[in-house]
């Protein structure tokens, strides 16, 4: 039985991938704003304002954990948005509804689809903060990647839990953030802290107590999306 | 007996119960050793947030309740809770803000206790913001009930996430240290506010009964002139 609802989960990860991959809609949009959001950071707060934290880093380095993450939440919002929305233009949400089998398979496949895209933004978006903040990431990669991946499924989980929620609703655009953002505050918090740990040193040993963090975050959102999704979706 | 009953007895001992805290609180008991009578705020303050631990728990079990049973009822139960949790929540966030500026120095600062409970606020102000949009009664409910089922289970951790920050707001003070008459001042306001909260969640729940009944009449005239 599990397989099926895998299988069933598989092909709607792949459908909409496969609409990405055509389109691309969702994934130019939300790369290019979060890159822009970057780049006005940098204008706003003074690209070489030097000396602010320890003397050797400039502003945009000692706040880049910050305004990484701040980037990534708001373009992860476009994208769990426009997950849904895809859906509603055809009807596609009803077709979805009327097929048989359970429907935490339906919240994964479009959890996993919103995941996909989230981090090939990401991968994107890492070398040009890098680049743009002049930080040297590839010695500190593999923590990057590692915090990266459990605040994504944290904001993947949530974004697609209240996507689908407000789907339906004209006010669609204003509610989205309006709900998922007061949430996700201890997986922002949590994400900047690791990701400053990991970019500036850990001599107190706090990683590993974040990390910890966004793992849990993870499990209750990923535990109450999925047994709640049934009422979610339901017409 | 019914809700309504309920609801009109507790605001029947309220009124009485709020008179004697006060004069407990501003008058018989003594000013605080450190603070002097700035602390005596702390009788309306802290009693808030008993009302607002009440309210969003009434609106979190009615809220799972509902998506169980669907009975409408359960609806309007949970749309008070959250109500007068967002009423009290904002007059604890206020109290709180004039007790820290002569306390403190501040109106506001980045303490936890201070960020859970705006971020508290924030996520149940969602609840009501997203009910206003929808006409539907039904899709009203559940998606007022999954909202606050949500928001409800994430304050834990976003209670222990910011707690991990060097805190300022003072842990609660054990009734052991505190003077015996500023406890039961502060037990009686407790009590209080925990009745007034119900008695207005009661008249909140009444009111969505009524309104819910105007929307049926608005829907089919024709079934309220037989």
């Amino acid at each position: 039985m599990i397989g099926t609802e895998l299988s069933r989960s598989w092909a709607i990860f792949w459908k909409d991938l496969l609409i990405e991959q055509r389109a691309k809609a969702a994934f130019n949009a939300m790369a290019f704003f979060a890159g822009l959001m970057l780049l006005t950071f940098g204008f706003a707060l003074g690209p070489d304002s030097p000396g602010y934290a320890t003397g050797e880093e400039t502003l945009l380095q000692h706040l880049a954990p910050g305004l990484l993450w701040v980037a990534i939440l708001f373009a992860g919002q476009l994208a769990a948005d426009r997950s849904f929305q895809l859906e509603l233009e055809r009807g596609g949400l009803d077709a979805l509804r009327v097929y048989p089998g359970d429907r935490k398979a339906l919240y994964l496949g479009k959890l996993l689809a919103t995941l996909a895209v989230m981090v090939m933004m990401e991968i994107l978006l890492l070398p040009f903060a890098g680049i743009l903040y002049s930080i040297d990431l590839w010695p500190k990669l593999p923590g990057l990647v590692g915090v990266s991946l459990l605040a994504t499924v944290a904001l993947a989980s949530t974004g697609t839990f209240y996507a689908a929620l407000t789907a339906n609703l004209r006010a669609r655009q204003v509610l989205l953030p309006l709900l998922m953002f007061p949430v996700l505050i201890p997986v922002v918090l949590a994400a900047v802290k690791a990701t400053g740990l990991v970019l500036h040193g850990d001599p107190m040993n706090e990683l590993a107590s974040w990390v910890k963090l966004l793992a849990a975050t993870d499990v209750l959102f990923l535990t109450v999306s999925t047994l709640t999704f049934e009422y979610v979706v339901e017409e | 007996m019914s809700i309504d009953r309920w609801g009109r007895v507790a605001g029947w001992v309220t009124v009485p119960l709020v008179a004697w805290g006060l004069y407990l609180g501003l008058i018989w008991a003594p000013p605080d050793a450190m603070m002097g009578q700035v602390q005596r705020i702390m009788y309306v303050h802290f009693p808030s947030w008993i009302a607002v631990g009440l309210s969003y728990t009434v609106a979190f079990v009615s809220s799972v309740l509902y998506l169980a049973l669907r009975r409408p009822g359960l609806d309007y139960m949970a749309q008070a809770g959250v109500e007068v949790g967002v009423l009290f929540n904002t007059t604890g966030l206020i109290t709180g803000s004039i007790w820290g500026r002569p306390t403190w120095g501040v109106w506001w600062t980045w303490d936890p206790r201070l960020t859970t409970t705006a971020i508290m606020l924030l996520i149940f102000v969602g609840y009501l913001l997203v009910r206003a949009f929808l006409e539907d009664p039904d899709a009203r409910a559940r998606v007022g009930a999954l909202v606050a089922i949500m928001g409800y289970l994430i304050l834990p951790v976003v209670y222990f996430s910011v707690r991990w920050w060097r805190t300022l707001h003072q842990p609660q003070s054990s009734p052991s240290t505190v003077d015996a008459h500023m406890v039961v001042a502060l037990r009686v306001m407790m009590i209080a506010f925990a009745l007034g909260a119900s008695y207005l969640m009661s008249r909140r729940y009444e009111i969505g009964r009524l309104e819910a009944s105007v929307e049926q009449l608005e829907l089919e005239p024709e079934a309220g002139r037989g």
